[in-house]
C-alpha cells in the first residue's frame, strides 16, 4: 500500500478538544470565545484535511491512477494507538486516509463549519450556547472518527459517539414541550433516536463479532485481504447456510438501517426533529445518518462477495424511498417534510451502494449534504423569522420578506427533485440508471425493473412534495397570524452566508459526476481505487457470480432515454404541486384529499408503524418488565423462596420453643425415651442379606447367602435361621451369619431369614427371590 | 511485605478512630479520610512494585499462623487481584467523603465500620490462605451489616438481615468444603495445610468436584448475586446509605466473581467445566432479566441495584468463557463496573440528599437546577450503557468477544467446549446491550429531562465543591479506562495466560480420576512463589 504517515489524528482532535473546553468551561466564556473556539476548531480540522488530501493524497492517488487497475490503495495512515490489547484481541486505533475518507472529511468539515456558523446567528439568544457547541464539536469530532477509523472497532466508536450526540442534541431543550405531547417530549424523542439505533448496533456488535471470530481481526484493510475465510460457510447446528459474508453483510446492515433510518429502523428519524434545525441540518440530514452508506461502501469487499444480501440492500433502498416519499406528501410540519424527505434520500443511496454503485451511492451522498443541509437551514431561518411556528399551512408569501432564504431554498429544490443542470439529477440519475443497468446474481431477471420502478416513482413523488412545501411556504399571500407577520424578517449575515454558500454547492457539484454518456465522471475516477477493489476481489472468487452490468448498461439511447424520462417525471411532479399549491391550498386539493380519505390519513399518520412498533415491541416488553419484577422477583424468589423459608423456620422455632418450657420432669421423660430409643436402634438386628453369587442360579448350583456384613465390626451374639422356601424344613438356629444351599428343581424361591440375639427375634425384612433355571 | 502494610494502615487508622472521643465527629472524617487516602497512597504502590511480564504470585508473604492446624499468614496479588485490590482502595476515600454529610449521627462508629470493611475486602482479595480467605471474607459481612442496619433506611432491619443471612447460608457451605479439602488433602498428603497455593496443586476426584464447586460456588453466586439468588441485593441497596451501597456495588459484589476466579474455577476445573452451561446460562438469564427488571422499577436506587445484577451476569459469562478475552474482560468489567455503578449509587445519593426520597415519579427537569450534577451524571450513566470510548464498552466488548471465540479457541486448546452454542448464548447476552441503554436512559430521562413538575425541586442546590470532588476521580478514571485501557489490560494478561494454562493441566489430570482422596500433581512451578518451601509428596498415605 503506497502510504505515508501524517499526524491524522488532528483532524477529529481538534473538534473534540474544542467540545471538551466548550462543555467544561465554556459557560464561563464570553459567547464570542465560544463560537470562535467552535467553529474554528472545525475549520482546522477542514484545512488540516484539505492539506493531507491535496499534498499528501493527491499524489499517490495520481501514482495509482496510473498504474491502472489492481494498483494497491493510495492511502495516508495516521501512526496506530493500542487500544485494547487482550488475548487474541489486538484492536490498533489506527486512522486512515484515502478516496473515500476524504470525500467524508470534506463533506462534514466543509458543511459542518457552514452550520457552525449558521448556528452563531440561529443559537444566539439560547442560554445554552456554550453547551449547544460543545455538543456540536463533539459530533464532528465522532464523525470524522467514524470516517477515518481504519478498523471496525474505531468506527463503532465514532458510530456510538455520533449517536449520543444525536441524543443530547435531540433532547437539546430538554425542557420544552414537544409540538405533540406535553412534558419532556423532546427528551422521549431522544431517547427514541438512541434506542432505535441500539436496536441496530446490536446486529453491527453481532456482525463485528463474527467477523472477528472468523478472520481473527477487525483492521479493514486486513479483512479484505480475508476473502477466504470470509467465504467460509456458516453453519449453525450444522445447518450450513450461507457464506459468513451474507450473514456479516446482513447483520451489518441491520446496524445502517438504524443510523441510516431506512426500514425498518427509520421511525427515530422524523422525531429527531426536535432538536434545533442546524442539528437537523448537520447530524440528521448531512452527515450522520449517512454513516450507513459510506460504512457499507467502506466494506464494498464484503458486500460484493455476496450478491443475494446487495439485493436486500438495494430493495431496501429503494423501498424506503418510496416509502418515506409518500408520507412526505401529507406532512405539515416544515422539518417534518424533509426529514421524509431524508429518509427517501437515503434510501436512494442504499439503493446505489446495494446494486455496487458505489461511487454513485457516495456522490448522492456528497450532493445530498449540500442541497439538504441548505434546505433544512432555510427552513430554520423561516422558523426564524415565524417566530417557531412550523406548520407549513400558516405560512405563504414568504418570498417577498425573505428574499435570499427563498432563492436558496428554491434552488435545493430544484436540486433534490433533480433538475438538469443542478446537483440531485445527476447524482439521483446515476443511481437510477445503476439500478436498471446492473444485473445482481440470486435475484430475478426483473429486480432491477423493480428497483428502477420505486426509485422513479419515488423520484416523481420527492419532485411533487418539495414544490408542495416550497409553495406552501413562500408563494402566495401570508397566512399568519397578525404578530408572527409583524415579525416576519431576512436572517442576519451569519445564518444567510451559508445558505448561499451551500445553494452554490447544489447547483454545481453535480459536474464533478457526469454520466457516462456525457462526459467524465471525475468522482467516480476519484473513488476508484478504493470502491472498485470489492469488484476486483470478488472476480478472484471463483465460487460466487459478481454482480455485474447487463444488457442495458452498454446501450447508450437507452440511457440518454432514460435521464430524459426522469426529467419529465421531474417536471410533472413540480407542475402538478404548482398547479395545486401555488398561492395555498386550492380547493382541487380538498377535493382531492376528499376522494382518497382513507389513504390520506394513513400517510398523515405515518402508516401508524409508530403505533404497530408500540403495540407490537414496546408495550409487551414493558409489560414483561414489570411481570418478572412483580411475579417472580417479588413472589416467586422472594416471597416464596426466600421469605417463605424464613418462615418456615420461624414457625419450627415458635413450635420448638414449647419444648424448652423449663419443666424438668418433662426433660427427663424426653431424656427417658431418647435413650430406649438409641438403645433400640443400636441393638436392632440386622434385616439384610446378600445373596452369592446372584440370585439367578442353575439347579444344583450351590447359592450362599450372607448376612455379616450388616453388622461388620459390632461385638454382638446373634443367631441365624435360614428358610429357603422350596419346601425342606428351616435350618438350626446357628451362630454363623452365612448359610449354603442347593436347589434341586426349577422355579422362584422366597428366601427368609430370621434372627435372634437376647431380646427379640426378628424376621428379615428383605425377602428375597431366587431364580432358578 | 507491602501488602501487609496496604492491609495495615486501614486497621491502624480503625484503631485510631475508635479511641477518639466521639462528639470529635469532624475529626474522625478528617481522621478516616487521611487513613483510606494513606491506603491508597501506599497501594499506588503496588503498581510499581508488579510485574506485569510475570503471571504468579507477587509480592507474596508467608507467616505461619496458627501452626497447629496449617493456617499461616500467606498474601500475595497477581494481575487478576492487583486492580480489584486498587479499586478497593481508591473507592473507600471517595465513600467516606461522600458521607462527610449524610452520616450525621454516630459518626465514629460510621468511620471505625468502614475502615474495617476496608481491612476485609483488600485481605479477602490478597489471601492465599483458605482459613485467612474465610476469616476475612466473614469479617466483611458484620461492618456491612452495621452499616445498612444503623445508617440505612426505612426497611433497614430487615435488609440487614436478609444480608446476612443469605451470604452466611453460601459461605457455611464454603466453610464446609474448605474443611473437606483440608482433611482431604492432609490425608493424601500427611500435609495438613489451608494454604491455597499447597492445596490448588491437588486435584480431587469428578465427584468431589462436583459437589466441593458446588459449595464453593453457591457462596459466591450470592454475593455476585447470579439470578435467582440476586434478590437480597435490591433491598440491601435501596435500605443502605449511600456510602454502603457504594462499597456494595463497587466491591463486594466483585468478591463473589473474583471467588469464581481465583478459587472455583482453579481448584475444580472438572466441575467447572461441567457447571459451566448452566452457569453462563444464568449469566445470561441475569443479564436480560436484571436489565428488564430494572426497566420496570419506580425507585432509583433500585433501578440501579437491578442493573448491577444485569452487568455482573456479563462477568460471569466472560469468565465461563474459558478464553484470555474472555476473562480479561470480566476483570475488566468487575473494575469499570465498580466505577460506573459507583457513580451512579453516589448520584442517587446526592438526589436524596436533598428530597430524602429515590422515587422516579418525584424528579424531572432537574438539569435546569443542577447543571453540573447533570453532566457528570450523564458521563456515569453513559459509561454504565457501555458506550465506547468510556470504560463500559471495553470490558462488554471483550467478553462478548471472549465468549463469541469460545467454541473456536477450545477446540484449539483441546478442551470440551462447556457453553452450548456460544454464539446463541453471546447473541442473547448482546441483547444487554440494547436494554442496558433502556433503563439507563430512562433513569435519566425521567429525573433530569423535562420541566421542573415538583415544586419542591424549584430550589434545589447544584453540587457543592466536596460533592464534585467525589465524583471528578470516577469519571476522570472512566475516561482513562476507556480510552486507554493498556495499562490495565496488559497487566492482567499474564495471569490470566497462567490461569489458562494451569487450568487446562488441571482439568486433563482430573477427567477419569475417581479417586477417594485428591492427588498431587507434578509441580506445575510456575504457580508456586519461592517462599514456600517444598513439601514432602506422600502420594496416597493412609488410604
Amino acid at each position: 500500500m503506497p502510504s505515508i504517515d501524517f499526524p491524522l489524528y488532528w483532524i477529529p482532535l481538534l473538534p473534540l478538544l474544542g467540545a471538551a473546553l466548550n462543555l467544561l468551561v465554556g459557560r464561563k466564556l464570553s459567547r464570542r470565545a465560544v463560537h470562535l473556539l467552535a467553529c474554528g476548531s472545525v475549520l482546522g480540522a477542514l484545512l488540516v484535511g484539505l492539506y493531507a488530501t491535496f499534498v499528501h493524497l493527491y499524489p499517490l492517488w495520481k501514482a495509482a491512477s496510473h498504474a491502472g487497475p489492481g494498483a494497491a490503495v493510495p492511502a495516508i495512515l495516521s501512526a496506530p494507538f493500542e487500544w485494547i490489547v487482550a488475548g487474541k484481541v489486538s484492536i490498533k486505533l489506527g486512522l486512515l486516509l484515502d478516496p473515500l475518507s476524504a470525500v467524508m472529511v470534506f463533506t462534514i468539515t466543509f458543511v459542518g463549519f457552514l452550520i457552525h456558523v449558521y448556528s452563531t446567528g440561529y443559537m444566539s439568544h439560547d442560554e445554552g450556547y456554550a453547551r449547544f457547541f460543545g455538543y456540536l464539536n463533539l459530533f464532528t469530532g465522532s464523525m470524522l472518527l467514524l470516517v477515518l477509523g481504519d478498523n471496525l472497532a474505531v468506527l463503532f466508536v465514532g458510530w456510538e459517539g455520533v449517536g449520543v450526540c444525536s441524543y443530547l442534541l435531540i433532547g437539546f431543550w430538554y425542557d420544552k414541550d414537544g409540538t405533540e405531547k406535553p412534558g419532556d417530549a423532546n427528551a422521549t424523542a431522544g431517547k427514541k433516536a438512541f434506542i432505535t439505533n441500539r436496536v441496530g448496533d446490536f446486529a453491527f456488535v453481532l456482525g463485528m463479532l463474527l467477523l472477528f471470530s472468523v478472520t481473527g481481526t477487525l483492521n479493514i484493510g486486513e479483512l479484505s485481504g480475508k476473502t477466504g475465510q470470509l467465504m467460509t460457510i456458516f453453519a449453525p447446528f450444522g445447518v450450513k447456510l450461507v457464506s459468513v459474508a451474507a450473514v456479516a453483510g446482513l447483520l451489518l446492515l441491520i446496524g445502517a438501517t438504524g443510523k441510516s433510518a431506512q426500514i425498518p429502523l427509520y421511525v427515530w428519524l422524523p422525531d429527531a426533529m426536535a432538536g434545533p434545525t442546524p442539528v437537523s441540518a448537520l447530524i440528521h440530514a448531512a452527515t450522520m445518518v449517512t454513516a450507513g452508506v459510506y460504512m457499507i461502501a467502506r466494506l464494498n469487499f464484503i458486500y460484493m462477495l455476496t450478491p443475494t444480501v446487495m439485493g436486500v440492500v438495494a430493495l431496501v433502498g429503494a423501498a424506503t424511498a418510496l416509502f418515506a416519499a409518500t408520507i412526505g406528501f401529507a406532512q405539515n410540519d416544515i422539518k417534518k417534510v424533509l426529514a421524509y424527505s431524508t429518509i427517501s434520500q437515503l434510501g436512494y443511496m442504499f439503493l446505489g451502494v446495494g446494486v455496487g454503485a458505489y461511487s454513485a451511492g457516495v456522490f448522492h451522498l456528497f450532493t445530498h449534504a449540500f442541497f439538504k443541509a441548505c434546505l433544512f437551514l432555510g427552513a430554520g431561518s423561516v422558523i426564524h423569522a415565524m417566530s417557531g411556528k412550523q406548520d407549513i399551512r400558516e405560512m405563504g408569501g414568504l418570498w417577498k420578506k425573505l428574499p435570499l432564504t427563498s432563492a436558496t431554498f428554491l434552488v435545493s429544490c430544484f436540486a433534490i427533485a433533480g433538475i438538469v443542470p443542478l446537483s440531485g439529477f445527476f447524482s439521483k440519475d446515476e443511481i437510477l440508471w445503476k439500478a436498471i443497468s446492473t444485473g445482481i446474481p440470486g435475484w430475478p431477471a426483473w429486480f432491477p425493473a423493480l428497483l428502477y420502478g420505486l426509485g422513479l416513482a419515488a423520484a416523481l413523488c420527492t419532485a411533487f412534495y418539495m414544490f408542495r412545501l416550497f409553495f406552501l411556504t413562500f408563494s402566495g399571500e401570508s397566512r399568519a397570524d397578525e404578530t408572527t407577520r409583524h415579525h416576519i424578517h431576512e436572517s442576519p449575515p451569519s445564518m444567510t452566508m451559508p445558505l448561499v454558500v451551500l445553494a452554490a454547492g447544489a447547483a454545481v457539484l453535480g459536474l464533478l459526476g457526469l454520466p457516462g454518456v456525457m462526459g467524465p465522471n471525475l468522482f467516480h475516477h476519484w473513488l476508484a481505487p478504493v470502491v472498485d477493489r470489492g469488484a476486483q476481489l470478488a472476480a478472484t472468487v471463483s465460487r460466487i457470480q459478481p454482480v455485474s452490468d447487463n444488457a442495458l448498461a452498454a446501450n447508450h439511447g437507452v440511457e440518454w432515454g432514460l435521464m430524459l424520462l426522469s426529467l419529465t417525471i421531474a417536471t410533472i411532479g413540480i407542475l402538478v404541486a404548482r398547479k395545486l399549491y401555488a398561492g395555498g391550498a386550492t380547493p382541487t386539493v380538498e377535493r382531492l384529499v376528499g376522494g382518497i380519505p382513507r389513504l390520506h390519513k394513513a400517510a398523515a399518520n405515518k402508516y401508524w408503524v409508530d403505533e404497530i412498533y408500540g403495540w407490537l415491541l414496546l408495550k409487551p416488553l414493558r409489560g414483561l418488565a414489570i411481570a418478572l419484577w412483580k411475579a417472580v422477583d417479588a413472589f416467586v424468589i422472594d416471597l416464596l423462596g426466600v421469605n417463605g423459608s424464613a418462615a418456615i423456620v420461624d414457625v419450627v422455632g415458635r413450635m420448638s420453643r414449647r419444648l424448652h418450657n423449663g419443666n424438668v420432669q418433662r426433660y427427663l421423660v424426653a431424656l427417658v425415651c431418647g435413650v430406649a430409643l438409641i438403645v433400640v436402634w443400636v441393638s436392632w438386628p440386622p434385616d439384610r442379606f446378600e445373596v452369592l453369587p446372584s440370585t439367578k442360579v442353575q439347579v444344583g448350583q450351590a447359592v450362599s447367602f450372607d448376612a455379616s456384613k450388616e453388622l461388620a465390626g459390632e461385638q454382638r451374639t446373634l443367631r441365624y435361621r435360614w428358610d429357603f422356601g422350596d419346601g425342606t424344613p428351616p435350618t438350626e438356629w446357628s451362630p454363623t451369619a452365612v448359610a449354603s444351599h442347593t436347589f434341586t428343581r426349577k422355579g422362584t424361591y422366597k428366601v427368609k431369614l430370621q434372627v435372634e440375639d437376647k431380646r427379640w427375634r426378628t424376621e428379615a425384612k428383605e425377602t428375597r427371590k431366587v431364580e432358578v433355571r | 511485605m507491602l501488602l501487609t502494610i496496604i492491609l495495615a494502615i486501614p486497621l491502624l487508622g480503625a484503631i485510631v478512630v475508635a479511641l477518639m472521643p466521639k462528639h470529635e465527629e469532624t475529626g474522625c472524617r478528617h481522621m478516616g479520610m487521611f487513613f483510606s487516602l494513606a491506603t491508597f497512597a501506599t497501594s499506588l504502590g503496588l503498581i510499581a512494585a508488579f510485574k506485569p511480564v510475570e503471571g504468579a504470585m507477587q509480592l507474596s508473604l508467608k507467616l505461619p499462623w496458627i501452626k497447629s492446624l496449617g493456617v499461616s499468614f500467606h498474601v500475595g496479588v497477581d494481575g487478576i487481584s492487583l486492580w480489584l485490590v486498587l479499586l478497593t482502595t481508591f473507592l473507600t476515600p471517595i465513600v467516606i467523603l461522600s458521607a462527610y454529610k449524610h452520616i450525621a449521627k454516630k459518626v465514629k462508629e460510621f468511620i471505625v465500620s468502614m475502615l474495617v470493611l476496608e481491612v476485609g475486602m483488600i485481605g479477602a482479595f490478597v489471601a492465599l490462605d483458605l482459613f485467612l480467605f474465610y476469616v476475612f471474607w466473614e469479617i466483611m459481612l458484620v461492618p456491612m451489616y452495621l452499616i445498612i442496619g444503623i445508617w440505612g433506611h426505612e426497611r433497614k432491619v430487615y435488609a440487614a438481615i436478609k444480608f446476612v443471612i443469605y451470604t452466611m447460608l453460601g459461605s457455611l457451605l464454603m466453610l464446609v468444603a474448605i474443611i473437606y479439602l483440608y482433611i482431604t488433602h492432609g490425608r493424601a498428603t500427611g500435609d495438613y495445610t489451608f494454604d491455597y497455593m499447597v492445596l490448588s496443586q491437588s486435584v480431587w476426584s469428578e465427584q468431589a468436584q462436583l459437589w466441593l464447586f458446588a459449595a464453593f460456588a453457591l457462596a459466591f453466586a450470592i454475593k455476585v448475586p447470579m439470578f435467582p439468588l440476586h434478590t437480597w441485593l435490591p433491598d440491601a441497596h435501596v435500605e443502605a446509605p449511600t456510602a454502603g451501597s457504594v462499597i456494595l456495588a463497587g466491591v463486594l459484589l466483585k468478591l463473589g466473581t473474583y471467588g469464581f476466579l481465583r478459587f472455583a474455577i482453579p481448584m475444580f476445573p472438572w466441575a467447572a467445566a461441567a457447571y459451566a452451561p448452566y452457569i453462563s446460562w444464568l449469566a445470561v438469564i441475569g443479564i436480560v432479566y436484571g436489565a428488564l427488571v430494572a426497566w420496570a422499577q419506580k425507585d432509583a436506587k433500585k433501578l440501579v441495584a437491578y442493573s448491577s445484577v444485569s452487568h455482573l451476569g456479563f462477568v460471569m459469562l466472560g469468565l465461563m468463557a474459558m478464553t484470555t478475552t474472555g476473562i480479561q474482560g470480566g476483570i475488566y468489567q468487575m473494575v469499570s463496573h465498580g466505577l460506573s455503578t459507583g457513580g451512579l449509587f453516589l448520584a442517587i445519593g446526592v438526589l436524596y440528599d436533598r428530597r430524602h426520597t429515590r422515587l422516579l415519579a418525584q424528579f424531572g427537569g432537574l438539569w435546569k437546577r443542577l447543571p453540573v450534577f447533570a453532566g457528570l451524571f450523564m458521563i456515569v450513566m453513559l459509561s454504565s450503557a457501555g458506550l465506547p470510548g468510556l470504560n463500559g464498552f471495553v470490558g462488554e466488548f471483550l467478553i462478548l468477544v471472549g465468549a463469541f471465540t469460545h467454541h473456536g479457541e477450545m477446540a484449539q486448546a483441546g478442551l470440551p467446549y462447556f457453553i452450548w452454542h456460544s454464539r446463541i448464548v453471546t447473541a442473547v447476552a448482546a441483547t444487554g446491550v440494547v436494554l442496558g441503554a433502556v433503563y439507563l436512559l430512562h433513569l435519566y430521562q425521567k429525573l433530569m429531562f423535562g420541566p421542573i413538575q415538583n415544586v419542591q425541586n424549584r430550589e434545589l442546590e447544584d453540587l457543592s465543591p466536596r460533592e464534585v470532588w467525589t465524583f471528578v476521580p470516577l469519571v476522570v478514571l472512566i475516561f482513562i479506562m476507556g480510552i486507554y485501557p493498556k495499562p490495565f489490560l496488559s497487566r492482567m494478561e499474564q495471569a490470566v495466560a497462567l490461569f489458562l494454562r494451569e487450568y487446562k493441566v488441571k482439568f486433563q489430570a482430573s477427567e477419569g480420576y475417581r479417586e477417594a482422596l485428591p492427588k498431587r500433581l507434578p509441580d506445575l512451578g510456575y504457580r508456586t512463589p519461592k517462599t514456600i518451601a517444598p513439601v514432602k509428596l506422600g502420594m496416597g498415605g493412609e488410604r
